[in-house]
């Protein structure tokens, strides 16, 4: 149960995310989360979206390097502590998080949605389902 | 007596066109012979010619034989153009090639006294007596920079301060401490240290410098200026390939117009680069030389690839040594950044060990203050995408490892966009040179 992200090599140029965003917004593609990670002279612009398979073939055409990853998006609790009893869950089988970010997404105030990457994407799938937290499918993301 | 201040080697130095022409003749047929019986690789190429030794009476001989190019040096790596048993030989030097590969020059104990020999002339020239303290700011090792004017500066009788290059302040402080008169570097680490001259509060006058011997790299004579003014001494310029020997294969003298090439050495030819052809003197084109009483490494017609003029006019030093302009451009594609020669097909061989095809790419030479800047814009390609950071950075950090060991440079390395360097009729335009050397 995993959802699909692209990661986009982005120059740290002035204009650059406006031109993905616009480019991604004209073709009709929604996205959902979406987080930067940078360095001095270039960042990684990873992004979920509602159909990431229209948007990798619009990027590409577009000449973007971008990469198709799998990551878990978790459903959580929107109270205190919430966050921390998944990733008790996930240190508890020894897995480590390589990154995560927030979502836009959520159907009510009790939930908040999380997308993350771990060294093991298939333990953490087990591990979380097994702990009780829920975790989204593509076609349920595209829904939201 | 006042003659041995102003020459190394007056009998050479001030030859009579006439003698220099029978003695290098005298020399270049000895040399084909050496060359003949002892190279197989050119000896073959003589062959596919159809001459012989016996086609070579003279200098005027001299454009029947097959030229040698860098591409040959590369071919016959390491030892393919070794003229004696390696036993005979005491250095080695080296310099980067075309392709990754470097050029490796082998010298007998009278190749190194003969190059040494031509890099006295040079300091003479420059005025350098035994009184003189030499600090040799060249890199050492492997580059034949250091060696050539530590060995020239033993033969002249300086005093030779062996600092290699860096370190400034301590170069300046040494500098002072122990009265150095001359200062042997390539100009832009000159120019550099004129600018941490100043930094530190100091004057020109309050250094004991009087001339510098510089080259390796393109200068200007706005650089000349710029050098003089800031160290106050007389700057000349240097030039040598270390597939010849190194730097002294020509020197400047007191007129600082062009330098004189050692030609008792060296014949030296002007061709057209398209054709080959043999250019009379005080036309553009591109320098070959011919080396003429080398023992280990010795080699004919050998195309260095700078374009150049010759001029025979009378020179007020005395010296009738012909005399070669500073190198205009280069009819290749490479390019000098911070001394060291740098082909872009060496940062394609990096390149290519990243991926499956070799990415898009882009040097940008630059010179901030006196320093070149050498950076590389590397496209990403399809097989180099990556969800992390961390895997950018390892590639980054690979190439610029990569880079070092094979230049023995660094350069800064800048991964971007697939198609975002510019293409001038489909093909990536390889290099920016913003400097305006020439």
């Amino acid at each position: 149960m995993t959802v699909k992200q692209l990661s986009v090599f982005v120059e740290n140029r002035a204009g650059r995310l406006s031109t993905i965003t616009r480019l991604l917004g004209d073709n009709g593609i929604n996205i959902r989360a979406m987080s930067i990670a940078d360095t001095k002279d270039f960042g990684i612009l990873r992004l979920i979206v509602n159909d990431s398979e229209k948007a990798l073939e619009v990027l590409k055409a577009n000449s973007y390097a971008v990469t198709c990853t799998n990551v878990l998006a978790l459903r959580l609790s929107d109270k205190p502590g919430g966050l921390a009893d998944a990733m008790t869950c996930l240190y508890k089988d020894n897995i480590s998080v390589e990154y995560m970010y927030a979502a836009f997404i959520s159907e009510t105030e009790e939930t908040a949605y999380l997308i993350l990457r771990t060294d093991k994407t298939d333990e953490a799938v087990t591990a979380l389902t097994e702990g009780g937290f829920k975790l989204v499918s593509d076609e349920e993301m595209r829904s939201l | 007596m006042e003659d041995q201040k102003l020459y190394r080697d007056k009998e050479h130095e001030c030859m009579s066109r006439e003698e220099m022409k029978a003695l290098q003749s005298k020399k270049l047929v000895a040399q084909v012979k050496h060359v003949w019986d002892n190279v197989p690789y050119y000896r073959k190429k003589m062959e596919e010619m159809g001459v012989s030794p016996d086609d070579i009476k003279s200098v005027d001989d001299l454009h029947k034989l097959p030229f040698l190019s860098k591409a040959d040096l590369r071919d016959a790596y390491p030892k393919g153009l070794l003229a004696v048993p390696q036993s005979e030989c005491v250095r080695i030097q080296s310099t980067s090639g075309t392709t990754g590969k470097r050029v490796v020059a082998f010298y007998t104990q009278n190749d190194v006294d003969m190059w040494e020999e031509c890099v006295a002339r040079a300091i003479v020239a420059a005025g350098g007596t035994n009184e003189d303290v030499c600090q040799v700011a060249y890199g050492y090792g492997l580059f034949t920079g250091g060696a050539g004017l530590h060995g020239g500066s033993h033969k002249v009788g300086c005093l030779t301060l062996p600092m290699s290059s860096g370190n400034t302040e301590r170069q300046i402080q040494f500098m002072q401490d122990l009265g150095a008169t001359i200062l042997c570097c390539t100009p832009s680490y000159a120019a550099y240290i004129g600018e941490v001259v100043k930094e530190m509060g100091l004057k020109p006058e309050d250094l004991p410098l009087k001339a510098g011997i510089f080259g390796a790299e393109p200068w200007t004579e706005e650089m000349r200026q710029e050098i003089e003014k800031s160290l106050g001494i007389k700057a000349y310029d240097i030039y040598g390939l270390t597939e010849l020997s190194g730097p002294g294969v020509a020197f400047e003298c007191s007129e600082q117009s062009g330098m004189h090439i050692n030609e008792d050495h060296f014949i030296a030819e002007i061709i057209n680069p398209e054709t080959g052809e043999v250019l009379p003197d005080g036309t553009k084109g591109e320098l070959v030389f011919t080396s003429i009483d080398k023992e280990a490494f010795p080699l004919l017609r050998y195309r260095t690839r700078d374009i150049c003029v010759l001029s025979r006019k009378k020179c007020s030093c005395g010296r009738t040594l012909v005399k070669m302009a500073k190198p205009m451009g280069r009819s290749d594609d490479m390019l000098i950044i911070k001394g060291v020669n740098v082909f872009p097909s060496q940062i394609e061989s990096v390149l290519i060990k990243m991926s499956n095809a070799t990415p898009n790419y882009q040097i940008v030479v630059d010179r901030v203050g006196t320093t070149d800047t050498f950076e590389i814009l590397v496209e990403i390609s399809d097989d180099m995408f990556s969800d992390t950071i961390k895997t950018y950075e390892e590639l980054q950090k690979k190439i610029s490892q990569d880079i070092k060991s094979v230049l023995g440079i660094r350069a800064k390395i800048k991964l971007v966009e697939p198609k975002s360097i510019p293409r001038s009729e489909g093909k990536a335009v390889r290099v920016i040179d913003r400097r305006k050397l020439v």
